[in-house]
């Protein structure tokens, strides 16, 4: 059936900020089909709040909206735009959710608008648990015995019928959101009330516990014409129990025989084929692990993370398809864009295992609970593909830059046999390192399965893991007693440790072999990596857009052109606090430049999720871990003529010296440049040599000499490690306790850099991003920030134009980025931070890279920032591309940057802002006036106020002035105000009425009681700095987060917060990005 | 044990040696599919070649005996990149490395079979040898290797005896040419009665018992070899009895109307290939196993019309015949191993029969 011709405008839903359970992988999927729909000449109207999103740039649709994603915004939309169609199955829940309200309000039908890709009756039957049951029932689907409980009463009644333990499933949350296993009556009181507050209708599935069976989860497509498809299958190595989103994931399945294989396949088909779904869908199944008993655990009716796994997985562009299939056209008319001879209407076969490995945030969360259930905790991942199991598990543990590198990466070596037994029954992130341990003592595969429900199959493949670090240990004691490195490891033990993807430095570390050794001794022999294609289709056909990944047992197919120069773009890994999509738009935005520049250009990168993966946008794709050897490997073959670093965040700045040791020329700014701006001592020098003064600070590496600096300087004092990303590790210290804690913790993991101790200054936050071309400097903006310093850049709340500061301090900030990117001689893109106190401006960071902060700013100021800095990487110059340099006019518009938190789905994190990053994602509110700005801000990150006009203040002494005013004007807006004993005193003493609440420790009914009883909107709890003494504060935001009430630990956060309420727009302006 | 995999345009692939060491000549063909090694290994219509697994990790699940899809394996050899160290499956009931063995079957692993299928691929389907000898000289095998031709194969496959499976529904003749057991168990499993006859049974004792109708099965090599088959078909064709073939059925009868086959480059050996119907333009994912195509241009339009076709290369995938109860398909409904989407072939199939009453 070809296209459907009455579809020829198009709004597209994107699916917000980044948050846990809705990551990159929409981005990928939106860019895809927006790329896709564009392609048939549909006209694309985008909305998403995400300005870090790739899909929200001009070239990919034709309309871009970055306002909040509500059902006002979509109904003005809708008005102004006059789609024919809404899309809705490529923005996740978020954008699925939002369709389903407009359907249901009978807003698209009066305004003839559709529903393409899926119908409203198609998401409730998926969606809607009651409905979804009596589906599969009338199929013959088995689904676990289950009841819809809108109360407390009717699920511990049902729960008595068919017995604990029961799972909980909340109806329509993002990532298992508010769900959870309970064990007892106790343990369900608790997850299921808190799952009925978070459900947007208010219902919790009571599900039959089939924890420990075997999860599977089909991707399966349908067109019009009732054509199916299996794009993938894929098998969890943790049982059901742990959120696929946070197990480590399989594919294709590895221990299902054929007829488990083909009954879930039919049944996936069977499912998509009854649901009507026209696009892709995602089926999740636990199947018994000895018997053929299956139910069905799930249907996302929308393309998914897992989709967007699987399309990595297998080449096959499930969202490319499912836009297409949207359009009106059938499988078989869809040609595969892989092997450009095939056709969409076939199922990809793999000749290689893909492993997946979730990046877990217990880095940045160091009090949360490691544990790992149905509630998705992970912020991103990673993928590896191999010809063996072995391999692909080992290429995911390098990728996920968390300091492991193999299974004797967490050390338990020093638990008791009793303490490990205890530990694996522990289902947390560093299990696989728990079962590894539990080998290496003679625990039998049997028991370690009967503790983990793990199949052991994966078992032995962690076996032979462990039995080859015994072979190098082996080779190392011989190497000790003096035998030559080639004898102590023959060639054939070291083509062995390879193919299972052995890194040479944990090679080295066991055999006690310099690792160049190690290198040499595997060149002689002929051992190196070679590259195989993912073309979709196990070899079959010839693919003419594969990717490619290593190996170590066959030959190479990867070939080398140099008919043009050819550039390297290093990604930026997984996502992670700290370094997020944005760093994914910086690759993608430089790889076509750099192409534009007349380039070839070449990806490495691991991430399943992002753009930058996708098949068709560089031209050779590398999905590998990037690390010094893996990436020297690709060097060795593709001899790059240069390399490019600045845009790949953290991970890509990481590998600069040991490109240039691989001879690959950096373009741009040039190593030592960057290494000047990262080390401390020279940075000093530069800043010396500039006069541009900076926070007294001083360069340690123990405790004791962070105390005597910290003496020295006067505390609060900043305590940080050098080389990181996203102010990890970073802290405020207010006396010698809190040093020792936070050098500590520092110290957990080796330092290969000092710590840096600086002074603390309080003041105006503001930052920078600048292109540099080597003489002249364009600087498209200056943001400012709400949060005074303290609060680290990526959690606080930026302005652009700055708003709040004088016309010397512009001055002086130009002056200082000009100064300071000439000394450091950058080419291409250079981020700064400043301080403002008063007259004085210092600088507290520099970035020789592209931030955070870049495609944001570049959509608001309509400046494109990466291509630019990219040209002028490649050798133009900003005045022959057409730019006065210097400071650019403000744009006529106000953009805010709002950081938004995934604090609900890490149980025991502290949501207290910091120096340390914490925040998943981000949106924007752009508007002609401040206020409005800030209001859609807030309205896009899900704070939408006021609600019931109750709400909790408690404030240190210190804030006890500043808070009154704020409290007034929260007053004045209508809200009654609770608060400690102390904080209600200031207030009530300044005239603003506050009832004073008992505190934690008090009897009931206490704050926390409050906090529980639902009718709270707002918590405002300014907690102490340093480490927290006082457990109160932590216990009062954790539970307010998990009931889904808003918290600020900033006051300048909270005065905006009712700056915006105070302004509430009627109306709302909404603003065409492509038009800036 | 080192083994080698010679291939008659002269590559070698040194592997290690499983199953039996013993040196075997045969075709080499590959198969995509990524479950379903056991039903590949008894296929009967991989006698006579060696099969390449493309998926690299096989054995995973072991043996399960209940999925053989007949008595024995047939392939003469057996090409994996990776076995697995231990199966794991509740079903298991043997490791794949002993009845390899205990079938005497030679086969090789730890070579690099994607290489090998892309030449495969890009020089069509040759054959080899994997032998444990080496040979400093390789004009000698490979001359022997260009001498071979895979013969007599649906003879060695078939039932040597007639057998009867109970039923009491629809009494089916299947003619065995090398039948995979699950088209026998998918008639029976409708409640059909089926009598399964040896290849070389004359149309007039299978049309003396009066069945309501009549399987073709599939079976292995060149299907203009069976020239005896071909003309007893040519018999079932003009008898009223409705017939339903599959692959190499389906090509003999092909064959015996009239129409010719050739061979592929390198076949269709997997589960995922896509087959449209040409009357309601659906299309559907296939179990396919097969080295030799009808040519379509070459059936008389009075006798029988393309029903389906491969959406991938466009070669024919199914006839239809004109003015008769006869239909026929080049890849597998029965599945096993792959997509269970074309069962449906036999219900078509029994209503057929229903309705020639």
């Amino acid at each position: 059936m070809p296209k459907n011709p009455d579809i020829k405008k198009v709004l597209v839903i994107g699916s917000g900020p980044i948050i846990i359970g809705q990551a990159a992988e929409f981005d990928y999927a939106g860019t895809q089909a927006c790329r896709s729909l564009k392609e048939e000449g549909i006209e694309v109207v985008l909305l998403n709040s995400n300005p870090a999103t790739i899909m929200t740039d001009k070239d990919i649709a034709d309309r871009v909206y970055i306002e909040p994603l509500t059902t006002e915004v979509v109904e003005q939309l809708i008005l102004k735009e006059r789609p024919d169609s809404v899309l809705p199955t490529l923005g996740g829940q978020a954008g699925l959710n939002l369709a389903m309200e407009l359907e249901e309000a009978g807003f698209l039908k009066e305004h003839n608008v559709r529903l393409i890709g899926t119908t409203a009756q198609t998401i409730k039957k998926a969606e809607d648990r009651l409905e979804f049951k009596e589906t599969m029932e009338k199929i013959g689907e088995p689904v676990a015995p289950s009841m819809v409980v809108e109360n407390i009463q009717d699920g511990i009644a049902f729960t008595n019928t068919i017995g604990y333990p029961v799972v909980l499933r909340p109806a329509y949350t993002l990532g298992g959101s508010g769900g959870g296993i309970a064990h007892n009556e106790e343990e369900l009181i608790e997850v299921l009330g808190n799952g009925l507050r978070l459900s947007r209708v208010g219902q919790v599935l009571v599900e039959r516990c089939i924890a420990g069976w075997k999860e599977i989860e089909y991707e399966v497509m349908r067109d019009s014409a009732g054509n199916v498809i299996t794009v993938c299958n894929m098998e969890n190595i943790d049982p059901v129990g742990v959120h696929t989103g946070d197990s480590i994931v399989v594919a294709p399945s590895q221990t299902l025989g054929d007829k488990e294989y083909q009954m879930l396949r039919t049944s996936a088909l069977n499912i998509i084929t009854e649901l009507g779904i026209t696009g892709g869908c995602n089926v999740q199944y636990a199947l018994h692990p000895t018997s053929f008993e299956y139910c069905v655990i799930e249907v996302n009716p929308r393309v998914s993370r897992s989709s967007a796994l699987a399309s990595k997985a297998t080449g096959y562009p499930i969202a490319k398809v499912a836009a297409k299939i949207a359009l009106g056209y059938t499988l078989d008319e869809i040609k595969n864009a892989v092997t450009k001879k095939t056709y969409a209407s076939f199922e990809p076969m793999l000749d290689y295992c893909v492993v997946k490995m979730p990046r877990l945030p217990f880095d940045k969360f160091i009090s949360a609970k490691r544990t790992l259930g149905t509630q998705m905790k992970a912020t991103g991942e990673v993928m590896s593909i191999c010809t063996n199991f072995e391999g692909a598990l080992m290429k995911a543990i390098r990728s996920l830059e968390q300091h492991v590198d193999c299974l004797m990466s967490y050390d338990f070596t020093g638990l008791s046999d009793y303490e490990l037994d205890k530990m694996l029954h522990k289902v947390d992130d560093r299990r696989i390192w728990v079962i590894a341990e539990a080998l290496r003592r003679g625990m039998s595969y049997e028991k370690i399965h009967e503790i983990t429900k793990i199949d052991i199959w994966f078992i032995d493949k962690l076996a032979i893991i462990v039995e080859m670090e015994n072979a190098l240990k082996t080779a190392g004691e011989a190497v000790k007693a003096g035998a030559a490195a080639s004898q102590a490891l023959p060639a054939e033990l070291l083509r062995e440790a390879k193919r299972i993807e052995f890194p040479d430095n944990v090679i080295s570390r066991l055999t006690g072999i310099p690792q160049a050794e190690v290198k040499a001794l595997r060149y002689e022999n002929g051992i190196r990596a070679a590259y195989k294609m993912v073309d979709t289709c196990a070899a079959e056909f010839a693919a003419e857009t594969p990717y490619y990944y290593s190996i170590f047992d066959g030959e190479n197919e990867a070939v080398a052109t140099h008919d043009r120069k050819k550039v390297l773009v290093l990604g930026s890994g997984p996502i992670r606090i700290g370094q997020g999509i944005e760093f994914d738009f910086c690759s993608v935005h430089s790889t076509w430049a750099f192409s534009r520049e007349g380039y070839e250009t070449i990806i490495v990168n691991n991430n399943p999720e992002t753009v930058s993966t996708d098949f068709d946008i560089a031209d050779k794709l590398y999905f590998e871990p990037l690390t010094p050897e893996d990436v020297e490997s690709i060097v060795d073959i593709e001899k790059p003529d240069g390399a490019v670093v600045q845009f790949g965040g953290q991970t890509a700045i990481k590998l600069t010296e040991a490109l240039m040791k691989m001879g690959v020329p950096i373009l741009g700014t040039a190593a030592e440049d960057v290494d000047a701006a990262e080390d401390r001592e020279l940075f000093d020098e530069i800043l010396e040599k500039c006069q541009i003064p900076r926070p007294a600070g001083v360069t340690v590496f123990t405790a004791e000499e962070a105390k005597e600096a910290a003496h020295k300087l006067g505390y609060p004092v900043l305590v940080r490690p050098s080389y990181v990303l996203g102010g990890q590790g970073m802290q405020i210290a207010i006396n010698d306790q809190d040093i020792d804690e936070f050098i500590g913790i520092i110290n957990q993991i080796a330092q290969e850099h000092p710590i840096l101790v600086d002074k603390y200054i309080m003041g105006k936050e503001l930052e920078v991003d600048a292109i540099c071309d080597g003489t002249d400097i364009l600087i498209p903006g200056i943001m400012e920030h709400i949060e005074r310093t303290g609060v680290h850049s990526g959690d606080s709340i930026s302005v652009y134009p700055a708003y709040n500061i004088t016309e010397s301090n512009v001055r002086t900030i130009v002056d200082y980025t000009e100064k300071l990117a000439r000394a450091l001689h950058v080419k291409g893109m250079i981020n700064i931070q400043f301080i403002v106190d008063g007259e004085d401006v210092y600088i507290i960071e520099v970035n020789p890279r592209s931030s955070r902060t870049v495609p944001y700013i570049s959509k608001v100021t309509g400046i494109p920032i990466v291509p630019l800095a990219t040209q002028i990487i490649c050798g133009r110059t900003i005045r022959e591309l057409g730019y006065e340099p210097g400071l650019q006019p403000k744009a006529d518009y106000y953009a805010i940057k709002m950081p938004v938190f995934s604090f609900e789905k890490i149980r025991g994190a502290d949501i207290n802002l910091g120096p340390e990053m914490k925040s998943t994602g981000e949106c924007l509110g752009i508007a002609k006036t401040f206020n409005e700005a800030l209001y859609k801000a807030f309205q896009g990150a899900g704070i939408k106020l006021p609600k019931y006009k109750n709400m909790i203040i408690t404030v240190r002494d210190q804030d006890k002035e500043e808070v009154i005013p704020i409290a007034k004007r929260f007053a004045d807006v209508g809200y009654k105000i609770f608060a400690t004993k102390g904080t209600a005193k200031a207030l009530n003493g300044a005239g603003v009425k506050a009832i004073a609440v008992r505190k934690l420790e008090q009897e009931s009914p206490n704050i926390l009681d409050l906090v529980l009883g639902h009718e709270i909107d707002l918590v405002i709890d300014i907690p102490q700095q340093g480490a927290e003494r006082s457990h109160d504060g932590f216990v009062i935001r954790r539970n307010a987060i998990e009931t889904g009430v808003n918290v600020l630990t900033s006051l300048d956060t909270a005065a905006a917060l009712v700056t915006s309420m105070e302004n509430k727009a009627n109306e709302l302006t909404l603003i065409d990005i492509a038009t800036v | 044990m080192k083994a080698y995999l010679i291939l008659e345009d002269g590559t070698v692939f040194t592997g290690i040696s499983i199953g039996s060491a013993r040196e075997v000549i045969s075709e080499i063909v590959f198969n995509t599919s990524m479950t379903g090694y056991l039903e590949v290994l008894t296929d009967p219509s991989y006698a006579g070649q060696a099969v390449v697994m493309t998926y690299p990790l096989i054995g995973n699940y072991g043996i399960c005996h209940e999925d053989m899809e007949s008595l024995k394996p047939w392939p003469d050899g057996y090409i994996v990149r990776e076995l697995s160290r231990i199966p794991s499956n509740f079903r298991s009931e043997d490791t794949i490395q002993h009845f390899l063995e205990k079938h005497d079957i030679p086969g090789i692993c730890g070579i690099d079979t994607r290489a090998l299928t892309k030449i495969l691929r890009e020089k069509g389907t040759m054959n080899g040898m994997i032998t444990t000898k080496e040979y400093a000289d390789l004009s000698q095998p490979i001359s022997r290797m260009k001498a071979y031709r895979v013969k007599g194969v649906v003879m060695a496959t078939t039932t040597k005896e007639k057998y009867v499976l109970p039923g009491v529904g629809k009494r089916v003749a299947l003619l065995d040419l090398g039948a995979k057991k699950n088209i026998a168990r998918s008639l029976h499993e409708r409640g059909c009665q089926v009598t399964v006859y040896p290849a070389d049974t004359t149309a007039e004792e299978i049309l003396a018992a009066d069945p309501d109708g009549i399987m073709l099965s599939n079976g292995p090599g060149d299907p203009s070899e069976n020239v005896e088959i071909i003309k007893e078909i040519r018999k079932l064709y003009e008898s009223d009895v409705p017939i339903f073939a599959i692959c190499l059925g389906h090509q003999l009868m092909a064959l015996a109307t009239g129409a010719s086959t050739y061979k592929l480059k390198y076949g269709h050996r997997g589960g995922n290939h896509p087959v449209k119907d040409l009357e309601t333009g659906r299309v559907y994912i296939s179990s396919q196993n097969h080295g030799y195509a009808v040519d379509a241009a070459t059936l008389d339009p009075k006798v029988a019309e393309a029903a389906f076709v491969n959406v991938n290369d466009g070669t024919n995938e199914g006839l239809k015949y004109i003015g008769k109860n006869i239909f026929t398909v080049q890849y597998h409904p029965e599945a096993c191993p792959g997509p269970l989407d074309s069962g449906y072939l036999f219900d078509r199939f029994l209503k057929m029969m229903e309705v020639n009453e």
